[in-house]
């Protein structure tokens, strides 16, 4: 009787359907526009041009000359790209585990019922939201090997303290230090977050069960933290690879080479030497670099993030 | 309900609006001066920590003969000058005029960017002329010059009863000196010569070395004269100069201390008469010490006109006043800045009435034997990986053989 109705109903939908999503794609288009337009202007239009870039010589004043991928190719085979990823890798490598477990540490103790808690949460909070060029200046002062606050006290304990960014052995552990100390109040603000979203009853049980304390923390409070640590390791990852206000600040990518980090050179390239292709082939290697981390990550999160 | 293609419309107006807010930045950069003056915008960083009311003197005598000429001057500080001179001819930015010293000049000449000029220049000193021309072309002109001394504070030479500085020092009268006045304990170091690139061609010049083989396609300073001047340099750290570790190389670090009188001998340049007359403390300047040869480090600065000025002649007038007028001169002199580059030089002589420090002589008898900076296209890149080489035998992290053995196969790579 009625078999040809779904075919009818269907088309009729569809075409009012497809009336509506035209109308529904402009309203969109408007309220996206005030992100749509700067992202578009600012990041994508870059992006796209520095590839263009990349494929030629340019040193910011006279033409481009196009060379093809011979940038990328001098890239892999020059010893700096390399070392400014090692010291890149490096510096995540110290940073990321301990702006964790110092964010973890500082979360966890303002999640008890701490007498005047919300002071050290804004305390701890204030570097982030500090600009890096204050931060950074701060512990070059407090750094530095002659005058600096740090070694002063080391010396009060009878210990002679090192160059600091002045050595090449202790420059990097010094950016590392004020990174950490920065961002750790980034840190603490979402596992804060995700502590306060782990149900009580779940503790309640686990006391019933006679666990110990460390054995509630292991067992309970990191598995389902684990949203939040994932959050904040490919967060804390990708500023990572793009670490450079502090390097620049504090040691210029010095002494020696040896906080050459990749976006220190990236601006050396341009900025310094008028290599302008060449950075932006190095740009584009980072990016690649980051991508493929953060897939893996995504990929990986299935194995040990629980959600709760 | 708004129609699809005018919400489109409104769109493609929000993002023409943001694009016309961007170029903004640009469009403000041309002031129509008043009254229709022609604007000259003027870049430059030598009146930048001291000397900028000079720099104004000498706008304001200009505009005073120059009526329908606005003269902007845009003042950065040298360590960011070249970063941003660079962006700006890159987007196109750039002032009518600016200035390049003497090591950027080959870069930007080889670029381009600059306009010829067509001058008389019998009022400039002929090799500060020369040193402006690229393939023929006058390119720029002389803006100033500049020399290397070695500052000396009498009182502690005094203190310590050591001989005063002659012009007949070695690098070996130097050394015995700066060893006997450096007194750590009470915080007092003898000397202060940094291991970096504008140091080491010059006391490579000094040993009798060259930089550069005669046509230039390599370094010839892997010799035992590099090796010479590296040690005599690298060997001041932590010897009779404070270390890396102690604050070397950092921004006013060395003036600071002499400033403080905590620096008996001081390699820097003649510039530092103008901020060091009121210290409180006698000191006097002598020409630096030799080994094989004498060689002082003379720098000179150039003014450009842009390729892309509308108004070339105005610009070159108004750097043609700049750099050669009477007004400069008188101002140069008086203040203690760096030397105007003309060729009468009856006009410098109220320079060596002033005082301090006495012996101003020193400034020109350096100028009798001088080296100028090695120039290369890759100049920077150059630059810094000689300075990082030096830095790591002044360091002791390299043996200064092996250092040089470095430098110059980096050089080498960039040539």
């Amino acid at each position: 009787m009625n078999r040809g109705t779904p075919s009818r109903r269907r088309n009729r939908n569809t075409l009012r359907y497809g009336g509506n999503r035209l109308r529904y794609a402009g309203i969109v288009a408007l309220f996206l526009a005030p992100s749509l337009v700067p992202l578009t202007l600012f990041t994508l239009v870059p992006m796209v041009s520095s590839l263009w870039v990349a494929l030629h010589d340019w040193n910011l004043i006279t033409p481009m000359e196009f060379v093809g991928l011979d940038n990328f190719r001098d890239l892999l085979t020059d010893g700096g790209t390399w070392a400014a990823f090692g010291h890149t890798l490096g510096y995540i490598a110290g940073y990321l585990p301990l702006v964790y477990l110092l964010g973890l540490a500082a979360a966890l103790a303002l999640n008890t019922a701490l007498k005047g808690r919300n002071v050290f949460r804004a305390a701890y909070f204030l570097p982030v939201v500090t600009s890096w060029v204050v931060v950074a200046l701060l512990w070059r002062w407090l750094l530095s090997p002659a005058n600096g606050l740090v070694n002063h006290l080391l010396g009060l304990v009878g210990i002679d303290g090192p160059g600091w960014w002045t050595d090449p052995t202790w420059a990097m552990p010094s950016v590392i230090l004020a990174s950490a100390w920065k961002d750790l109040g980034f840190v603490m603000i979402i596992l804060l977050a995700g502590l306060q979203a782990i149900p009580g009853e779940l503790y309640d049980a686990a006391r019933v069960d006679g666990t110990s304390a460390w054995q509630r923390f292991r067992y309970v409070t990191l598995p389902l933290l684990s949203p939040s640590t994932f959050f904040v390791v490919v967060i804390s990852l990708i500023n990572g690879f793009q670490v450079f206000d502090q390097v620049y600040v504090m040691t210029g990518g010095g002494p020696a080479g040896s906080t050459e980090v990749v976006v220190q050179q990236i601006y050396d390239l341009t900025f310094r030497y008028g290599r302008a292709g060449d950075a932006s082939a190095l740009s584009w290697l980072l990016f690649v670099v980051v991508l493929i981390v953060t897939i893996v990550q995504v990929r990986g999160q299935r194995r040990w993030v629980t959600y709760a | 309900m708004t129609h699809p293609i005018r919400l489109g419309a409104v769109a493609a107006a929000a993002a023409l609006l943001a694009l016309s807010a961007c170029s903004q930045g640009s469009a403000t950069r041309e002031d129509g001066g008043e009254d229709g003056q022609t604007v000259v915008r003027y870049m430059e960083f030598s009146s930048n920590g001291g000397n900028e009311q000079n720099l104004e003197a000498i706008v304001a005598a200009f505009e005073e003969e120059n009526p329908d000429i606005d003269v902007q001057v845009e003042t950065t500080p040298y360590a960011d000058y070249f970063t941003k001179l660079q962006t700006a001819v890159a987007g196109g930015t750039e002032a009518d005029a600016f200035e390049l010293n003497y090591e950027n000049f080959v870069t930007y000449a080889d670029s381009g960017a600059l306009a010829e000029l067509d001058v008389d220049g019998g009022a400039y000193t002929p090799s500060l002329l020369e040193a402006f021309q690229h393939d023929g072309a006058q390119l720029g002109l002389p803006e100033s010059f500049s020399d290397v001394v070695l500052f000396y504070n009498k009182d502690l030479f005094a203190a310590a009863g050591v001989p005063e500085p002659t012009a007949d020092w070695t690098w070996e009268d130097e050394r015995a000196a700066a060893e006997a006045l450096t007194d750590t304990a009470a915080g007092v170091w003898g000397d202060y010569q940094p291991a970096t690139f504008h140091e080491f061609y010059k006391a490579l010049a000094q040993a009798g070395g060259e930089f550069l083989t005669e046509d230039g396609s390599a370094t010839a300073f892997n010799s035992p004269e590099g090796v010479a001047a590296a040690t005599w340099l690298a060997g001041k750290s932590g010897t009779v100069m404070p270390t890396e570790a102690e604050g070397a190389g950092t921004p006013d670090f060395d003036s600071t201390l002499f400033r403080e009188g905590k620096l008996a001998m001081w390699h820097s340049g003649i510039w530092m008469f103008g901020p060091l007359a009121d210290v409180p403390f006698e000191w006097d300047v002598v020409v630096e010490p030799g080994d094989a040869n004498r060689a002082s480090a003379m720098f000179t600065n150039g003014v450009v006109v842009s390729a892309n000025s509308e108004h070339p002649e105005e610009t070159q007038a108004w750097l043609e006043f700049l750099t050669s007028s009477d007004t400069t001169v008188d101002t140069r002199l008086s203040a203690g800045w760096e030397l105007p580059p003309i060729a009468d030089e009856a006009k410098l002589a109220p320079y060596l009435e002033q005082t301090p420090p006495a012996n101003r002589q020193a400034v020109f008898d350096a100028l009798e034997e001088t080296v100028l900076p090695p120039v290369i296209v890759r100049q920077q890149e150059m630059q810094d990986a000689v300075t990082e080489e030096l830095g790591n035998a002044a360091a002791g992290r390299k043996t200064v053989e092996q250092a040089i053995a470095d430098a110059a196969a980096r050089v080498d790579e960039l040539l």
